[in-house]
Protein backbone atom coordinates (compact mmCIF):
# COMPACT_ATOMS: atom_id res chain seq x y z
CA UNK A 1 0.00 0.00 0.00
CA UNK A 2 2.86 2.51 1.18
CA UNK A 3 4.94 1.85 -1.97
CA UNK A 4 1.64 1.94 -4.12
CA UNK A 5 1.25 5.56 -3.21
CA UNK A 6 4.72 6.46 -2.50
CA UNK A 7 4.77 8.45 -5.83
CA UNK A 8 1.56 10.09 -5.38
CA UNK A 9 2.45 13.35 -3.95
CA UNK A 10 5.02 13.28 -7.03
CA UNK A 11 2.73 12.90 -9.85
CA UNK A 12 0.25 15.52 -8.24
CA UNK A 13 2.90 17.89 -8.11
CA UNK A 14 3.82 17.41 -12.06
CA UNK A 15 -0.17 17.17 -13.05
CA UNK A 16 -0.68 20.62 -11.22
CA UNK A 17 2.08 22.31 -13.05
CA UNK A 18 1.42 20.85 -16.37
CA UNK A 19 -1.99 21.82 -15.87
CA UNK A 20 -0.70 25.39 -14.75
CA UNK A 21 1.60 25.05 -17.82
CA UNK A 22 -0.90 24.37 -20.37
CA UNK A 23 -3.81 26.23 -19.00
CA UNK A 24 -2.70 29.66 -20.55
CA UNK A 25 -1.97 28.40 -23.69
CA UNK A 26 -5.24 26.56 -24.04
CA UNK A 27 -6.96 29.81 -23.21
CA UNK A 28 -5.25 31.75 -25.95
CA UNK A 29 -5.93 28.75 -28.70
CA UNK A 30 -9.66 29.19 -27.52
CA UNK A 31 -10.20 32.51 -27.31
CA UNK A 32 -9.07 32.85 -30.82
CA UNK A 33 -11.61 31.10 -31.82
CA UNK A 34 -14.20 33.42 -30.10
CA UNK A 35 -15.69 37.15 -29.97
CA UNK A 36 -14.13 39.86 -27.64
CA UNK A 37 -17.08 39.41 -25.55
CA UNK A 38 -16.93 35.66 -25.16
CA UNK A 39 -13.42 36.13 -24.07
CA UNK A 40 -14.11 38.40 -21.27
CA UNK A 41 -17.05 36.16 -20.43
CA UNK A 42 -14.58 33.55 -20.42
CA UNK A 43 -15.68 31.37 -22.46
CA UNK A 44 -13.45 28.30 -22.58
CA UNK A 45 -14.79 26.04 -25.28
CA UNK A 46 -14.06 26.49 -29.13
CA UNK A 47 -16.43 28.84 -30.99
CA UNK A 48 -16.96 29.78 -33.94
CA UNK A 49 -15.16 33.38 -34.50
CA UNK A 50 -12.18 32.52 -35.41
CA UNK A 51 -12.52 33.28 -39.97
CA UNK A 52 -14.10 36.74 -38.40
CA UNK A 53 -10.95 37.42 -35.63
CA UNK A 54 -8.49 36.30 -38.75
CA UNK A 55 -10.48 38.83 -41.31
CA UNK A 56 -10.24 41.69 -38.84
CA UNK A 57 -6.50 41.43 -38.11
CA UNK A 58 -5.74 41.00 -41.69
CA UNK A 59 -7.91 44.11 -42.53
CA UNK A 60 -6.59 46.41 -39.53
CA UNK A 61 -3.29 45.30 -39.08
CA UNK A 62 -0.35 44.89 -41.49
CA UNK A 63 0.02 41.07 -40.50
CA UNK A 64 1.75 39.63 -43.94
CA UNK A 65 4.53 41.87 -43.82
CA UNK A 66 5.42 41.25 -40.10
CA UNK A 67 5.28 38.06 -40.40
CA UNK A 68 7.75 38.27 -43.31
CA UNK A 69 9.91 41.11 -41.17
CA UNK A 70 10.18 38.55 -38.33
CA UNK A 71 10.83 35.30 -40.53
CA UNK A 72 13.85 37.14 -42.58
CA UNK A 73 15.26 38.84 -39.29
CA UNK A 74 14.88 35.50 -37.08
CA UNK A 75 16.02 33.30 -40.32
CA UNK A 76 18.68 35.37 -41.09
CA UNK A 77 19.88 35.51 -37.06
CA UNK A 78 20.30 32.05 -36.95
CA UNK A 79 21.98 31.25 -39.91
CA UNK A 80 24.62 33.17 -39.47
CA UNK A 81 25.15 32.68 -35.76
CA UNK A 82 25.35 28.52 -36.23
CA UNK A 83 27.76 29.64 -38.78
CA UNK A 84 30.43 31.79 -37.07
CA UNK A 85 29.74 30.74 -33.45
CA UNK A 86 30.05 27.04 -34.10
CA UNK A 87 33.55 27.33 -36.19
CA UNK A 88 34.68 29.25 -33.39
CA UNK A 89 33.57 26.82 -30.66
CA UNK A 90 35.66 24.13 -32.55
CA UNK A 91 38.26 26.99 -33.02
CA UNK A 92 38.64 27.87 -29.22
CA UNK A 93 38.67 23.72 -28.23
CA UNK A 94 40.10 22.50 -30.76
CA UNK A 95 43.04 24.56 -31.53
CA UNK A 96 43.28 26.20 -28.13
CA UNK A 97 46.41 28.20 -27.24
CA UNK A 98 47.00 30.39 -23.49
CA UNK A 99 45.90 33.63 -25.58
CA UNK A 100 43.02 31.79 -27.46
CA UNK A 101 42.11 30.61 -24.08
CA UNK A 102 42.42 34.04 -23.02
CA UNK A 103 40.21 35.34 -25.42
CA UNK A 104 37.40 33.53 -24.23
CA UNK A 105 37.98 34.30 -21.37
CA UNK A 106 37.24 37.98 -22.37
CA UNK A 107 34.15 36.80 -24.42
CA UNK A 108 32.91 35.62 -21.54
CA UNK A 109 32.51 38.60 -19.71
CA UNK A 110 30.37 39.94 -22.11
CA UNK A 111 27.34 37.53 -20.64
CA UNK A 112 27.06 40.00 -18.10
CA UNK A 113 26.77 43.21 -20.01
CA UNK A 114 23.53 43.78 -20.40
CA UNK A 115 21.91 44.23 -23.69
CA UNK A 116 20.55 47.96 -22.38
CA UNK A 117 24.01 49.24 -21.51
CA UNK A 118 24.98 49.11 -25.08
CA UNK A 119 21.43 49.74 -26.66
CA UNK A 120 22.04 53.83 -26.85
CA UNK A 121 25.55 53.36 -28.38
CA UNK A 122 24.61 50.70 -30.78
CA UNK A 123 21.43 52.52 -32.03
CA UNK A 124 24.10 55.64 -32.63
CA UNK A 125 26.25 53.66 -34.20
CA UNK A 126 23.72 51.83 -37.01
CA UNK A 127 22.03 55.66 -37.47
CA UNK A 128 25.72 57.07 -38.29
CA UNK A 129 25.79 54.16 -41.15
CA UNK A 130 22.11 54.97 -42.47
CA UNK A 131 20.99 51.49 -41.05
CA UNK A 132 17.91 52.51 -39.27
CA UNK A 133 14.87 50.40 -40.30
CA UNK A 134 17.13 47.87 -42.23
CA UNK A 135 17.10 43.92 -41.08
CA UNK A 136 20.89 43.99 -41.47
CA UNK A 137 20.77 46.25 -38.08
CA UNK A 138 18.05 43.76 -36.46
CA UNK A 139 20.65 40.53 -36.79
CA UNK A 140 24.05 42.04 -36.88
CA UNK A 141 23.85 42.60 -32.61
CA UNK A 142 22.69 38.81 -31.97
CA UNK A 143 24.64 36.22 -34.41
CA UNK A 144 27.24 35.84 -32.15
CA UNK A 145 26.67 35.64 -28.40
CA UNK A 146 29.18 33.89 -25.66
CA UNK A 147 26.90 31.39 -24.53
CA UNK A 148 26.57 29.75 -27.91
CA UNK A 149 30.48 30.19 -28.42
CA UNK A 150 30.54 28.47 -25.48
CA UNK A 151 28.10 25.96 -26.27
CA UNK A 152 30.09 24.80 -29.20
CA UNK A 153 33.19 24.74 -27.35
CA UNK A 154 31.75 22.67 -24.59
CA UNK A 155 30.50 20.01 -26.95
CA UNK A 156 33.25 20.17 -28.93
CA UNK A 157 35.42 18.81 -25.90
CA UNK A 158 33.77 15.66 -26.44
CA UNK A 159 34.59 15.39 -30.32
CA UNK A 160 37.34 12.57 -30.71
CA UNK A 161 40.64 13.87 -31.53
CA UNK A 162 41.58 11.18 -32.83
CA UNK A 163 39.08 11.56 -35.98
CA UNK A 164 40.71 14.73 -36.69
CA UNK A 165 44.31 13.86 -36.58
CA UNK A 166 43.22 10.46 -39.00
CA UNK A 167 41.38 12.96 -41.51
CA UNK A 168 44.74 14.69 -41.33
CA UNK A 169 46.47 11.75 -42.33
CA UNK A 170 44.01 11.30 -45.12
CA UNK A 171 45.00 14.79 -46.19
CA UNK A 172 41.62 16.91 -45.57
CA UNK A 173 42.01 20.30 -44.81
CA UNK A 174 41.41 21.61 -41.66
CA UNK A 175 38.11 23.56 -43.06
CA UNK A 176 37.30 20.06 -44.41
CA UNK A 177 37.35 18.27 -41.48
CA UNK A 178 35.13 21.28 -39.65
CA UNK A 179 32.59 20.77 -42.58
CA UNK A 180 32.42 17.32 -43.01
CA UNK A 181 33.15 15.39 -40.05
CA UNK A 182 32.26 17.85 -37.54
CA UNK A 183 29.05 19.04 -38.52
CA UNK A 184 27.26 16.10 -39.21
CA UNK A 185 28.27 14.39 -35.82
CA UNK A 186 27.56 17.52 -33.75
CA UNK A 187 23.38 17.58 -35.06
CA UNK A 188 22.23 18.17 -31.46
CA UNK A 189 24.29 20.77 -30.88
CA UNK A 190 23.29 22.73 -33.74
CA UNK A 191 19.87 21.72 -32.89
CA UNK A 192 20.06 23.24 -29.62
CA UNK A 193 21.60 26.38 -30.46
CA UNK A 194 19.55 26.92 -33.34
CA UNK A 195 16.03 26.78 -31.35
CA UNK A 196 17.46 28.78 -28.78
CA UNK A 197 18.45 31.31 -31.38
CA UNK A 198 15.26 31.13 -33.82
CA UNK A 199 13.24 31.87 -29.95
CA UNK A 200 15.21 34.62 -28.91
CA UNK A 201 15.21 36.54 -32.21
CA UNK A 202 11.70 35.55 -33.38
CA UNK A 203 10.40 37.01 -29.92
CA UNK A 204 12.91 40.20 -30.14
CA UNK A 205 11.11 43.22 -28.86
CA UNK A 206 13.01 45.79 -27.45
CA UNK A 207 15.76 46.02 -30.20
CA UNK A 208 14.26 45.91 -33.36
CA UNK A 209 11.11 48.13 -31.47
CA UNK A 210 14.48 51.07 -31.11
CA UNK A 211 15.92 50.18 -34.32
CA UNK A 212 12.65 49.72 -36.67
CA UNK A 213 11.47 53.37 -36.63
CA UNK A 214 9.08 53.23 -39.20
CA UNK A 215 6.02 50.93 -38.89
CA UNK A 216 5.93 49.17 -42.15
CA UNK A 217 9.25 46.94 -41.07
CA UNK A 218 7.85 46.40 -37.98
CA UNK A 219 8.12 42.73 -36.70
CA UNK A 220 5.27 40.06 -34.85
CA UNK A 221 6.28 41.36 -31.13
CA UNK A 222 5.91 45.16 -32.40
CA UNK A 223 2.29 44.24 -33.86
CA UNK A 224 1.35 42.86 -31.07
CA UNK A 225 1.91 45.79 -28.91
CA UNK A 226 0.62 48.07 -30.97
CA UNK A 227 -2.44 46.16 -30.44
CA UNK A 228 -2.52 46.17 -26.93
CA UNK A 229 -2.09 49.98 -27.08
CA UNK A 230 -4.96 50.62 -29.14
CA UNK A 231 -7.50 52.30 -27.47
CA UNK A 232 -10.45 49.50 -27.75
CA UNK A 233 -8.80 46.01 -27.78
CA UNK A 234 -10.87 43.42 -29.74
CA UNK A 235 -9.82 40.47 -27.42
CA UNK A 236 -10.46 37.59 -29.55
CA UNK A 237 -8.65 39.08 -32.33
CA UNK A 238 -5.56 39.90 -30.28
CA UNK A 239 -5.13 36.32 -29.25
CA UNK A 240 -5.92 35.24 -32.73
CA UNK A 241 -2.68 37.67 -33.55
CA UNK A 242 -0.40 36.05 -30.43
CA UNK A 243 -1.46 32.76 -31.17
CA UNK A 244 -0.16 33.31 -34.80
CA UNK A 245 2.81 34.73 -33.52
CA UNK A 246 3.70 32.10 -31.08
CA UNK A 247 3.00 29.22 -33.66
CA UNK A 248 6.62 29.58 -36.04
CA UNK A 249 8.88 29.05 -32.54
CA UNK A 250 6.34 26.81 -30.83
CA UNK A 251 6.64 24.30 -33.97
CA UNK A 252 10.53 24.74 -34.29
CA UNK A 253 10.54 23.47 -30.67
CA UNK A 254 8.53 20.61 -30.98
CA UNK A 255 10.30 19.38 -34.60
CA UNK A 256 13.61 19.59 -32.66
CA UNK A 257 12.92 19.00 -28.98
CA UNK A 258 14.21 15.36 -28.87
CA UNK A 259 18.02 17.03 -30.11
CA UNK A 260 17.45 20.24 -28.26
CA UNK A 261 17.73 18.70 -24.54
CA UNK A 262 20.36 16.21 -26.28
CA UNK A 263 22.45 19.38 -26.97
CA UNK A 264 22.09 21.10 -23.92
CA UNK A 265 23.01 17.82 -21.83
CA UNK A 266 26.22 17.52 -24.11
CA UNK A 267 27.04 20.92 -23.25
CA UNK A 268 26.85 20.78 -19.44
CA UNK A 269 28.88 17.70 -18.78
CA UNK B 1 38.77 15.01 -51.50
CA UNK B 2 40.90 18.30 -51.02
CA UNK B 3 44.12 16.28 -52.37
CA UNK B 4 42.26 15.81 -55.38
CA UNK B 5 40.88 18.93 -56.05
CA UNK B 6 44.07 21.28 -54.77
CA UNK B 7 47.38 19.09 -54.96
CA UNK B 8 49.66 21.96 -54.65
CA UNK B 9 48.18 23.79 -52.00
CA UNK B 10 47.61 20.74 -49.94
CA UNK B 11 51.29 19.99 -50.21
CA UNK B 12 52.15 23.49 -48.97
CA UNK B 13 50.07 22.75 -46.20
CA UNK B 14 50.83 19.42 -44.76
CA UNK B 15 55.05 19.51 -45.91
CA UNK B 16 56.48 21.34 -43.37
CA UNK B 17 58.75 23.50 -46.17
CA UNK B 18 61.02 26.58 -46.43
CA UNK B 19 59.33 28.35 -48.57
CA UNK B 20 56.02 29.10 -45.99
CA UNK B 21 55.61 32.63 -45.63
CA UNK B 22 54.21 33.52 -42.53
CA UNK B 23 54.69 30.52 -40.19
CA UNK B 24 58.35 29.90 -41.77
CA UNK B 25 58.86 33.53 -40.55
CA UNK B 26 57.47 33.17 -37.35
CA UNK B 27 59.24 30.10 -35.99
CA UNK B 28 62.21 31.33 -37.08
CA UNK B 29 61.67 34.14 -34.68
CA UNK B 30 61.17 31.56 -31.79
CA UNK B 31 64.31 30.01 -32.98
CA UNK B 32 62.56 26.43 -33.93
CA UNK B 33 63.25 24.89 -36.94
CA UNK B 34 61.76 21.56 -36.41
CA UNK B 35 58.70 20.60 -38.88
CA UNK B 36 56.27 19.35 -36.44
CA UNK B 37 56.54 23.05 -34.61
CA UNK B 38 55.74 24.66 -37.79
CA UNK B 39 52.72 22.43 -38.43
CA UNK B 40 51.89 23.07 -34.71
CA UNK B 41 52.08 27.11 -35.29
CA UNK B 42 50.65 26.62 -38.86
CA UNK B 43 47.38 24.93 -37.26
CA UNK B 44 47.03 27.81 -34.46
CA UNK B 45 47.15 30.34 -37.25
CA UNK B 46 43.99 28.37 -38.76
CA UNK B 47 42.15 28.26 -35.13
CA UNK B 48 42.31 32.24 -34.94
CA UNK B 49 40.69 32.67 -38.32
CA UNK B 50 37.99 30.35 -37.18
CA UNK B 51 37.32 32.52 -34.20
CA UNK B 52 37.80 35.31 -34.92
CA UNK B 53 34.45 36.70 -36.87
CA UNK B 54 32.92 35.64 -34.12
CA UNK B 55 34.70 36.96 -31.63
CA UNK B 56 35.28 40.47 -33.58
CA UNK B 57 31.16 40.61 -33.51
CA UNK B 58 31.45 40.54 -29.52
CA UNK B 59 33.87 43.32 -29.41
CA UNK B 60 32.88 45.77 -31.72
CA UNK B 61 29.01 45.04 -30.68
CA UNK B 62 29.39 44.42 -26.69
CA UNK B 63 32.54 46.12 -25.37
CA UNK B 64 32.57 48.58 -27.81
CA UNK B 65 29.11 50.22 -27.13
CA UNK B 66 30.03 49.73 -23.36
CA UNK B 67 32.98 51.69 -23.57
CA UNK B 68 30.79 54.12 -25.54
CA UNK B 69 28.24 54.37 -22.85
CA UNK B 70 30.16 55.15 -20.63
CA UNK B 71 31.65 58.05 -22.37
CA UNK B 72 27.89 58.49 -23.47
CA UNK B 73 26.71 59.01 -19.46
CA UNK B 74 29.46 61.82 -18.80
CA UNK B 75 27.85 63.81 -21.89
CA UNK B 76 24.79 66.07 -21.50
CA UNK B 77 22.44 67.53 -24.17
CA UNK B 78 18.76 67.14 -26.53
CA UNK B 79 19.10 64.99 -29.22
CA UNK B 80 22.59 64.19 -30.92
CA UNK B 81 24.10 67.73 -29.68
CA UNK B 82 26.23 66.06 -26.59
CA UNK B 83 28.44 68.27 -24.74
CA UNK B 84 30.55 66.62 -21.36
CA UNK B 85 28.71 67.49 -18.54
CA UNK B 86 29.96 69.92 -16.00
CA UNK B 87 30.82 68.09 -13.71
CA UNK B 88 31.54 65.09 -15.63
CA UNK B 89 29.43 62.98 -13.15
CA UNK B 90 26.38 64.94 -13.04
CA UNK B 91 23.92 62.66 -15.17
CA UNK B 92 25.35 59.85 -11.89
CA UNK B 93 24.47 62.80 -9.31
CA UNK B 94 21.10 63.46 -10.53
CA UNK B 95 20.26 59.89 -10.24
CA UNK B 96 19.81 59.91 -6.48
CA UNK B 97 17.06 63.00 -6.71
CA UNK B 98 15.36 61.06 -9.32
CA UNK B 99 12.12 59.59 -7.44
CA UNK B 100 11.19 57.53 -10.29
CA UNK B 101 14.78 55.70 -10.73
CA UNK B 102 14.75 54.86 -7.06
CA UNK B 103 10.91 53.10 -7.44
CA UNK B 104 11.86 51.41 -10.68
CA UNK B 105 15.25 50.26 -8.91
CA UNK B 106 13.26 49.23 -6.05
CA UNK B 107 10.90 47.33 -8.00
CA UNK B 108 13.35 45.72 -10.00
CA UNK B 109 14.67 44.17 -6.92
CA UNK B 110 11.05 43.17 -5.92
CA UNK B 111 10.59 40.90 -8.49
CA UNK B 112 14.40 39.52 -8.27
CA UNK B 113 13.86 38.40 -4.89
CA UNK B 114 10.54 37.19 -5.15
CA UNK B 115 10.44 35.30 -8.09
CA UNK B 116 14.12 34.24 -8.91
CA UNK B 117 14.28 32.22 -5.64
CA UNK B 118 10.95 30.65 -5.99
CA UNK B 119 11.26 29.64 -9.92
CA UNK B 120 14.82 28.11 -9.03
CA UNK B 121 13.28 25.84 -6.13
CA UNK B 122 10.12 24.62 -8.20
CA UNK B 123 12.47 24.07 -11.16
CA UNK B 124 14.63 22.06 -8.99
CA UNK B 125 11.60 20.03 -7.83
CA UNK B 126 10.17 19.36 -11.05
CA UNK B 127 13.38 17.91 -12.59
CA UNK B 128 13.77 15.60 -9.65
CA UNK B 129 10.57 14.24 -10.06
CA UNK B 130 11.31 14.26 -13.97
CA UNK B 131 15.01 12.46 -13.25
CA UNK B 132 13.11 9.12 -11.33
CA UNK B 133 13.72 6.15 -13.72
CA UNK B 134 10.23 4.95 -12.89
CA UNK B 135 8.17 7.91 -13.71
CA UNK B 136 5.49 7.29 -16.73
CA UNK B 137 5.22 9.57 -19.22
CA UNK B 138 8.06 11.40 -18.88
CA UNK B 139 8.29 12.65 -22.59
CA UNK B 140 4.86 14.22 -21.88
CA UNK B 141 5.37 16.20 -18.59
CA UNK B 142 8.82 17.79 -20.16
CA UNK B 143 6.95 19.12 -22.69
CA UNK B 144 3.74 20.41 -21.28
CA UNK B 145 6.09 21.95 -18.71
CA UNK B 146 8.62 23.72 -21.06
CA UNK B 147 6.13 24.43 -23.83
CA UNK B 148 5.59 28.22 -21.85
CA UNK B 149 9.31 28.65 -23.11
CA UNK B 150 8.50 28.35 -26.76
CA UNK B 151 6.12 31.37 -26.08
CA UNK B 152 7.23 34.43 -27.34
CA UNK B 153 7.27 37.25 -24.41
CA UNK B 154 5.23 40.05 -25.86
CA UNK B 155 2.83 36.65 -26.25
CA UNK B 156 2.41 35.69 -22.90
CA UNK B 157 1.89 39.03 -21.81
CA UNK B 158 -0.52 40.36 -23.88
CA UNK B 159 -2.60 36.46 -22.83
CA UNK B 160 -1.95 37.14 -19.42
CA UNK B 161 -3.22 41.07 -19.46
CA UNK B 162 -6.14 39.70 -21.06
CA UNK B 163 -6.64 36.48 -18.57
CA UNK B 164 -6.00 39.37 -15.59
CA UNK B 165 -8.51 41.98 -17.16
CA UNK B 166 -10.98 43.50 -14.97
CA UNK B 167 -13.98 41.70 -16.40
CA UNK B 168 -11.53 39.10 -16.99
CA UNK B 169 -11.49 35.31 -16.59
CA UNK B 170 -9.60 35.13 -13.65
CA UNK B 171 -12.09 37.26 -11.61
CA UNK B 172 -14.73 35.25 -13.20
CA UNK B 173 -13.40 32.33 -11.85
CA UNK B 174 -12.86 33.59 -8.09
CA UNK B 175 -15.92 35.08 -7.95
CA UNK B 176 -17.55 32.05 -9.17
CA UNK B 177 -16.10 30.29 -6.34
CA UNK B 178 -16.81 32.96 -3.67
CA UNK B 179 -13.33 33.78 -2.93
CA UNK B 180 -13.41 37.83 -3.73
CA UNK B 181 -16.96 39.51 -3.45
CA UNK B 182 -16.39 42.26 -6.01
CA UNK B 183 -13.40 41.80 -9.21
CA UNK B 184 -10.14 42.76 -8.45
CA UNK B 185 -8.57 45.34 -10.45
CA UNK B 186 -4.94 43.43 -10.70
CA UNK B 187 -3.60 45.47 -13.01
CA UNK B 188 -4.73 48.94 -11.15
CA UNK B 189 -2.76 48.43 -7.88
CA UNK B 190 0.36 48.11 -7.25
CA UNK B 191 0.64 45.16 -4.89
CA UNK B 192 -1.33 43.03 -7.70
CA UNK B 193 0.15 44.42 -10.67
CA UNK B 194 3.33 43.56 -8.85
CA UNK B 195 2.44 40.03 -8.41
CA UNK B 196 0.64 39.49 -11.53
CA UNK B 197 4.08 40.28 -12.97
CA UNK B 198 5.84 37.82 -10.83
CA UNK B 199 2.95 35.03 -11.87
CA UNK B 200 3.93 35.44 -15.18
CA UNK B 201 7.79 35.04 -14.77
CA UNK B 202 7.48 32.41 -13.01
CA UNK B 203 5.20 30.37 -15.38
CA UNK B 204 7.32 31.84 -18.59
CA UNK B 205 10.65 30.42 -17.01
CA UNK B 206 10.20 27.77 -14.86
CA UNK B 207 10.22 25.14 -17.39
CA UNK B 208 13.05 27.03 -18.99
CA UNK B 209 15.59 26.65 -15.98
CA UNK B 210 13.75 22.75 -15.53
CA UNK B 211 15.40 21.47 -18.50
CA UNK B 212 19.09 22.56 -17.38
CA UNK B 213 18.61 20.95 -14.62
CA UNK B 214 17.66 17.99 -16.22
CA UNK B 215 20.25 17.88 -18.48
CA UNK B 216 22.37 18.20 -15.31
CA UNK B 217 20.99 15.29 -13.55
CA UNK B 218 21.42 12.96 -16.23
CA UNK B 219 24.93 13.89 -16.63
CA UNK B 220 25.06 12.83 -12.49
CA UNK B 221 26.07 8.75 -11.80
CA UNK B 222 22.44 7.36 -11.26
CA UNK B 223 23.92 5.17 -9.25
CA UNK B 224 25.06 7.51 -5.93
CA UNK B 225 21.29 8.74 -5.80
CA UNK B 226 20.41 4.67 -5.65
CA UNK B 227 23.02 3.74 -3.20
CA UNK B 228 21.85 6.83 -0.86
CA UNK B 229 18.04 5.06 -1.63
CA UNK B 230 19.61 1.66 -0.66
CA UNK B 231 21.70 3.07 2.57
CA UNK B 232 17.61 4.60 3.88
CA UNK B 233 17.92 8.31 2.74
CA UNK B 234 14.41 9.29 2.19
CA UNK B 235 13.71 11.37 -0.83
CA UNK B 236 14.56 14.86 0.44
CA UNK B 237 18.06 13.42 1.99
CA UNK B 238 19.29 11.97 -1.12
CA UNK B 239 18.19 15.21 -3.07
CA UNK B 240 20.26 17.33 -0.57
CA UNK B 241 23.11 15.33 0.57
CA UNK B 242 23.52 13.73 -3.17
CA UNK B 243 21.96 15.07 -6.05
CA UNK B 244 22.12 19.42 -5.00
CA UNK B 245 25.95 19.12 -4.39
CA UNK B 246 26.94 17.62 -7.70
CA UNK B 247 24.31 20.01 -9.81
CA UNK B 248 26.01 23.25 -7.80
CA UNK B 249 27.51 24.44 -11.30
CA UNK B 250 24.45 24.94 -13.42
CA UNK B 251 22.03 26.20 -10.17
CA UNK B 252 25.39 28.70 -10.45
CA UNK B 253 24.50 29.35 -14.28
CA UNK B 254 20.97 29.15 -13.96
CA UNK B 255 20.69 31.78 -10.65
CA UNK B 256 23.42 34.32 -12.58
CA UNK B 257 21.60 34.21 -16.37
CA UNK B 258 18.21 34.60 -13.80
CA UNK B 259 19.08 37.35 -12.22
CA UNK B 260 20.78 39.14 -15.45
CA UNK B 261 17.29 38.58 -17.49
CA UNK B 262 15.57 39.92 -14.23
CA UNK B 263 17.46 42.82 -14.26
CA UNK B 264 16.66 43.50 -18.36
CA UNK B 265 13.04 42.84 -17.59
CA UNK B 266 11.79 45.44 -20.24
CA UNK B 267 8.68 42.96 -22.30
CA UNK B 268 6.59 42.36 -19.31
CA UNK B 269 6.81 45.62 -17.75
CA UNK B 270 6.23 47.32 -21.24
CA UNK B 271 3.13 45.23 -22.33
CA UNK B 272 1.57 43.63 -19.67
CA UNK B 273 1.03 46.57 -16.84
CA UNK B 274 2.34 48.90 -19.63
CA UNK B 275 4.54 50.21 -15.92
CA UNK B 276 1.52 51.26 -14.20
CA UNK B 277 -0.45 51.79 -11.74
CA UNK B 278 1.53 55.29 -11.18
CA UNK B 279 5.05 53.39 -12.59
CA UNK B 280 4.75 51.29 -9.95
CA UNK B 281 5.42 48.31 -11.49
CA UNK B 282 7.93 49.65 -13.49
CA UNK B 283 11.41 48.02 -13.78
CA UNK B 284 13.94 49.46 -14.37
CA UNK B 285 14.81 48.68 -17.63
CA UNK B 286 11.31 49.71 -18.86
CA UNK B 287 12.33 53.21 -17.58
CA UNK B 288 15.66 53.38 -19.20
CA UNK B 289 13.72 53.16 -22.59
CA UNK B 290 11.53 55.94 -21.01
CA UNK B 291 14.38 58.18 -20.90
CA UNK B 292 16.00 57.26 -23.69
CA UNK B 293 13.46 57.20 -26.60
CA UNK B 294 9.66 58.92 -25.09
CA UNK B 295 8.75 62.77 -24.53
CA UNK B 296 12.41 64.36 -24.65
CA UNK B 297 15.16 61.45 -25.20
CA UNK B 298 18.24 62.62 -23.15
CA UNK B 299 21.00 59.64 -24.60
CA UNK B 300 23.13 61.20 -21.44
CA UNK B 301 21.30 60.41 -18.51
CA UNK B 302 20.03 56.80 -20.17
CA UNK B 303 23.52 55.70 -20.15
CA UNK B 304 24.41 56.53 -17.20
CA UNK B 305 21.13 54.81 -15.70
CA UNK B 306 22.74 52.07 -18.06
CA UNK B 307 25.73 51.49 -16.41
CA UNK B 308 23.61 51.65 -12.88
CA UNK B 309 22.23 48.32 -14.21
CA UNK B 310 25.63 47.21 -15.59
CA UNK B 311 27.16 47.47 -11.79
CA UNK B 312 24.09 45.52 -10.80
CA UNK B 313 24.64 42.80 -12.74
CA UNK B 314 28.43 42.67 -12.51
CA UNK B 315 28.45 42.85 -8.48
CA UNK B 316 25.47 40.24 -8.26
CA UNK B 317 27.70 37.84 -10.65
CA UNK B 318 30.58 38.57 -8.81
CA UNK B 319 28.69 37.27 -5.67
CA UNK B 320 26.59 34.48 -6.98
CA UNK B 321 30.46 32.96 -8.45
CA UNK B 322 31.98 33.61 -5.10
CA UNK B 323 28.71 31.98 -3.06
CA UNK B 324 28.80 29.00 -5.48
CA UNK B 325 32.58 28.35 -5.75
CA UNK B 326 32.37 27.70 -1.89
CA UNK B 327 33.64 23.94 -1.18
CA UNK B 328 32.35 22.84 2.16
Amino acid sequence: MTRRFRRLPGYLFLSLAALGSLFPLYFMVVSATNTSQEVLGSKLLPGTHLLENFESLASTQPLGSALWYSAVNAVGTTVLALVITSIAGYGFEVYHTKAKDWLMGLLLLAIMIPFAATMIPLFQMFADFGLVNSSFAVILPFISTPFLILLFRQASRNFPHDIIEAARLDGLRELAIFVRIYVPTMKPTFAAAAVITFMASWNNFLWPKVILVDNAVQTMPMLLSNIRAGYVTDYGMLMLAVLIASLPAMAIFLVLQRSFAEGITGAIK
Amino acid sequence: MSRRTAPTEEAARSAPSPHTKATGRLSRSLGSSSPKFRLAQRRSLTGWTFLIPASLVILCLNFWPMIQAFILSMKTGRGTRLNFAEPLWSNYARLFDDEIFKLTLQTTFIYLIVQVPIMLILALILANLLNDRNLRFKGLWRTAIFLPSAVGLVSYALVFRTMFANDGLVNDILLGFGFIDGPVNWLGQTETARMVIIVGLLWRWTGYNMIFYLAGLQNIDYSTIEAAKIDGANAFQTFWYVTMPQLKPIILLTAIMSTNGTLQLFDESFNLTAGGPANTSMTISHYLYMVSFRNSPNFGYAAAISYVILIIVAVLAAFQIRVGDKRD
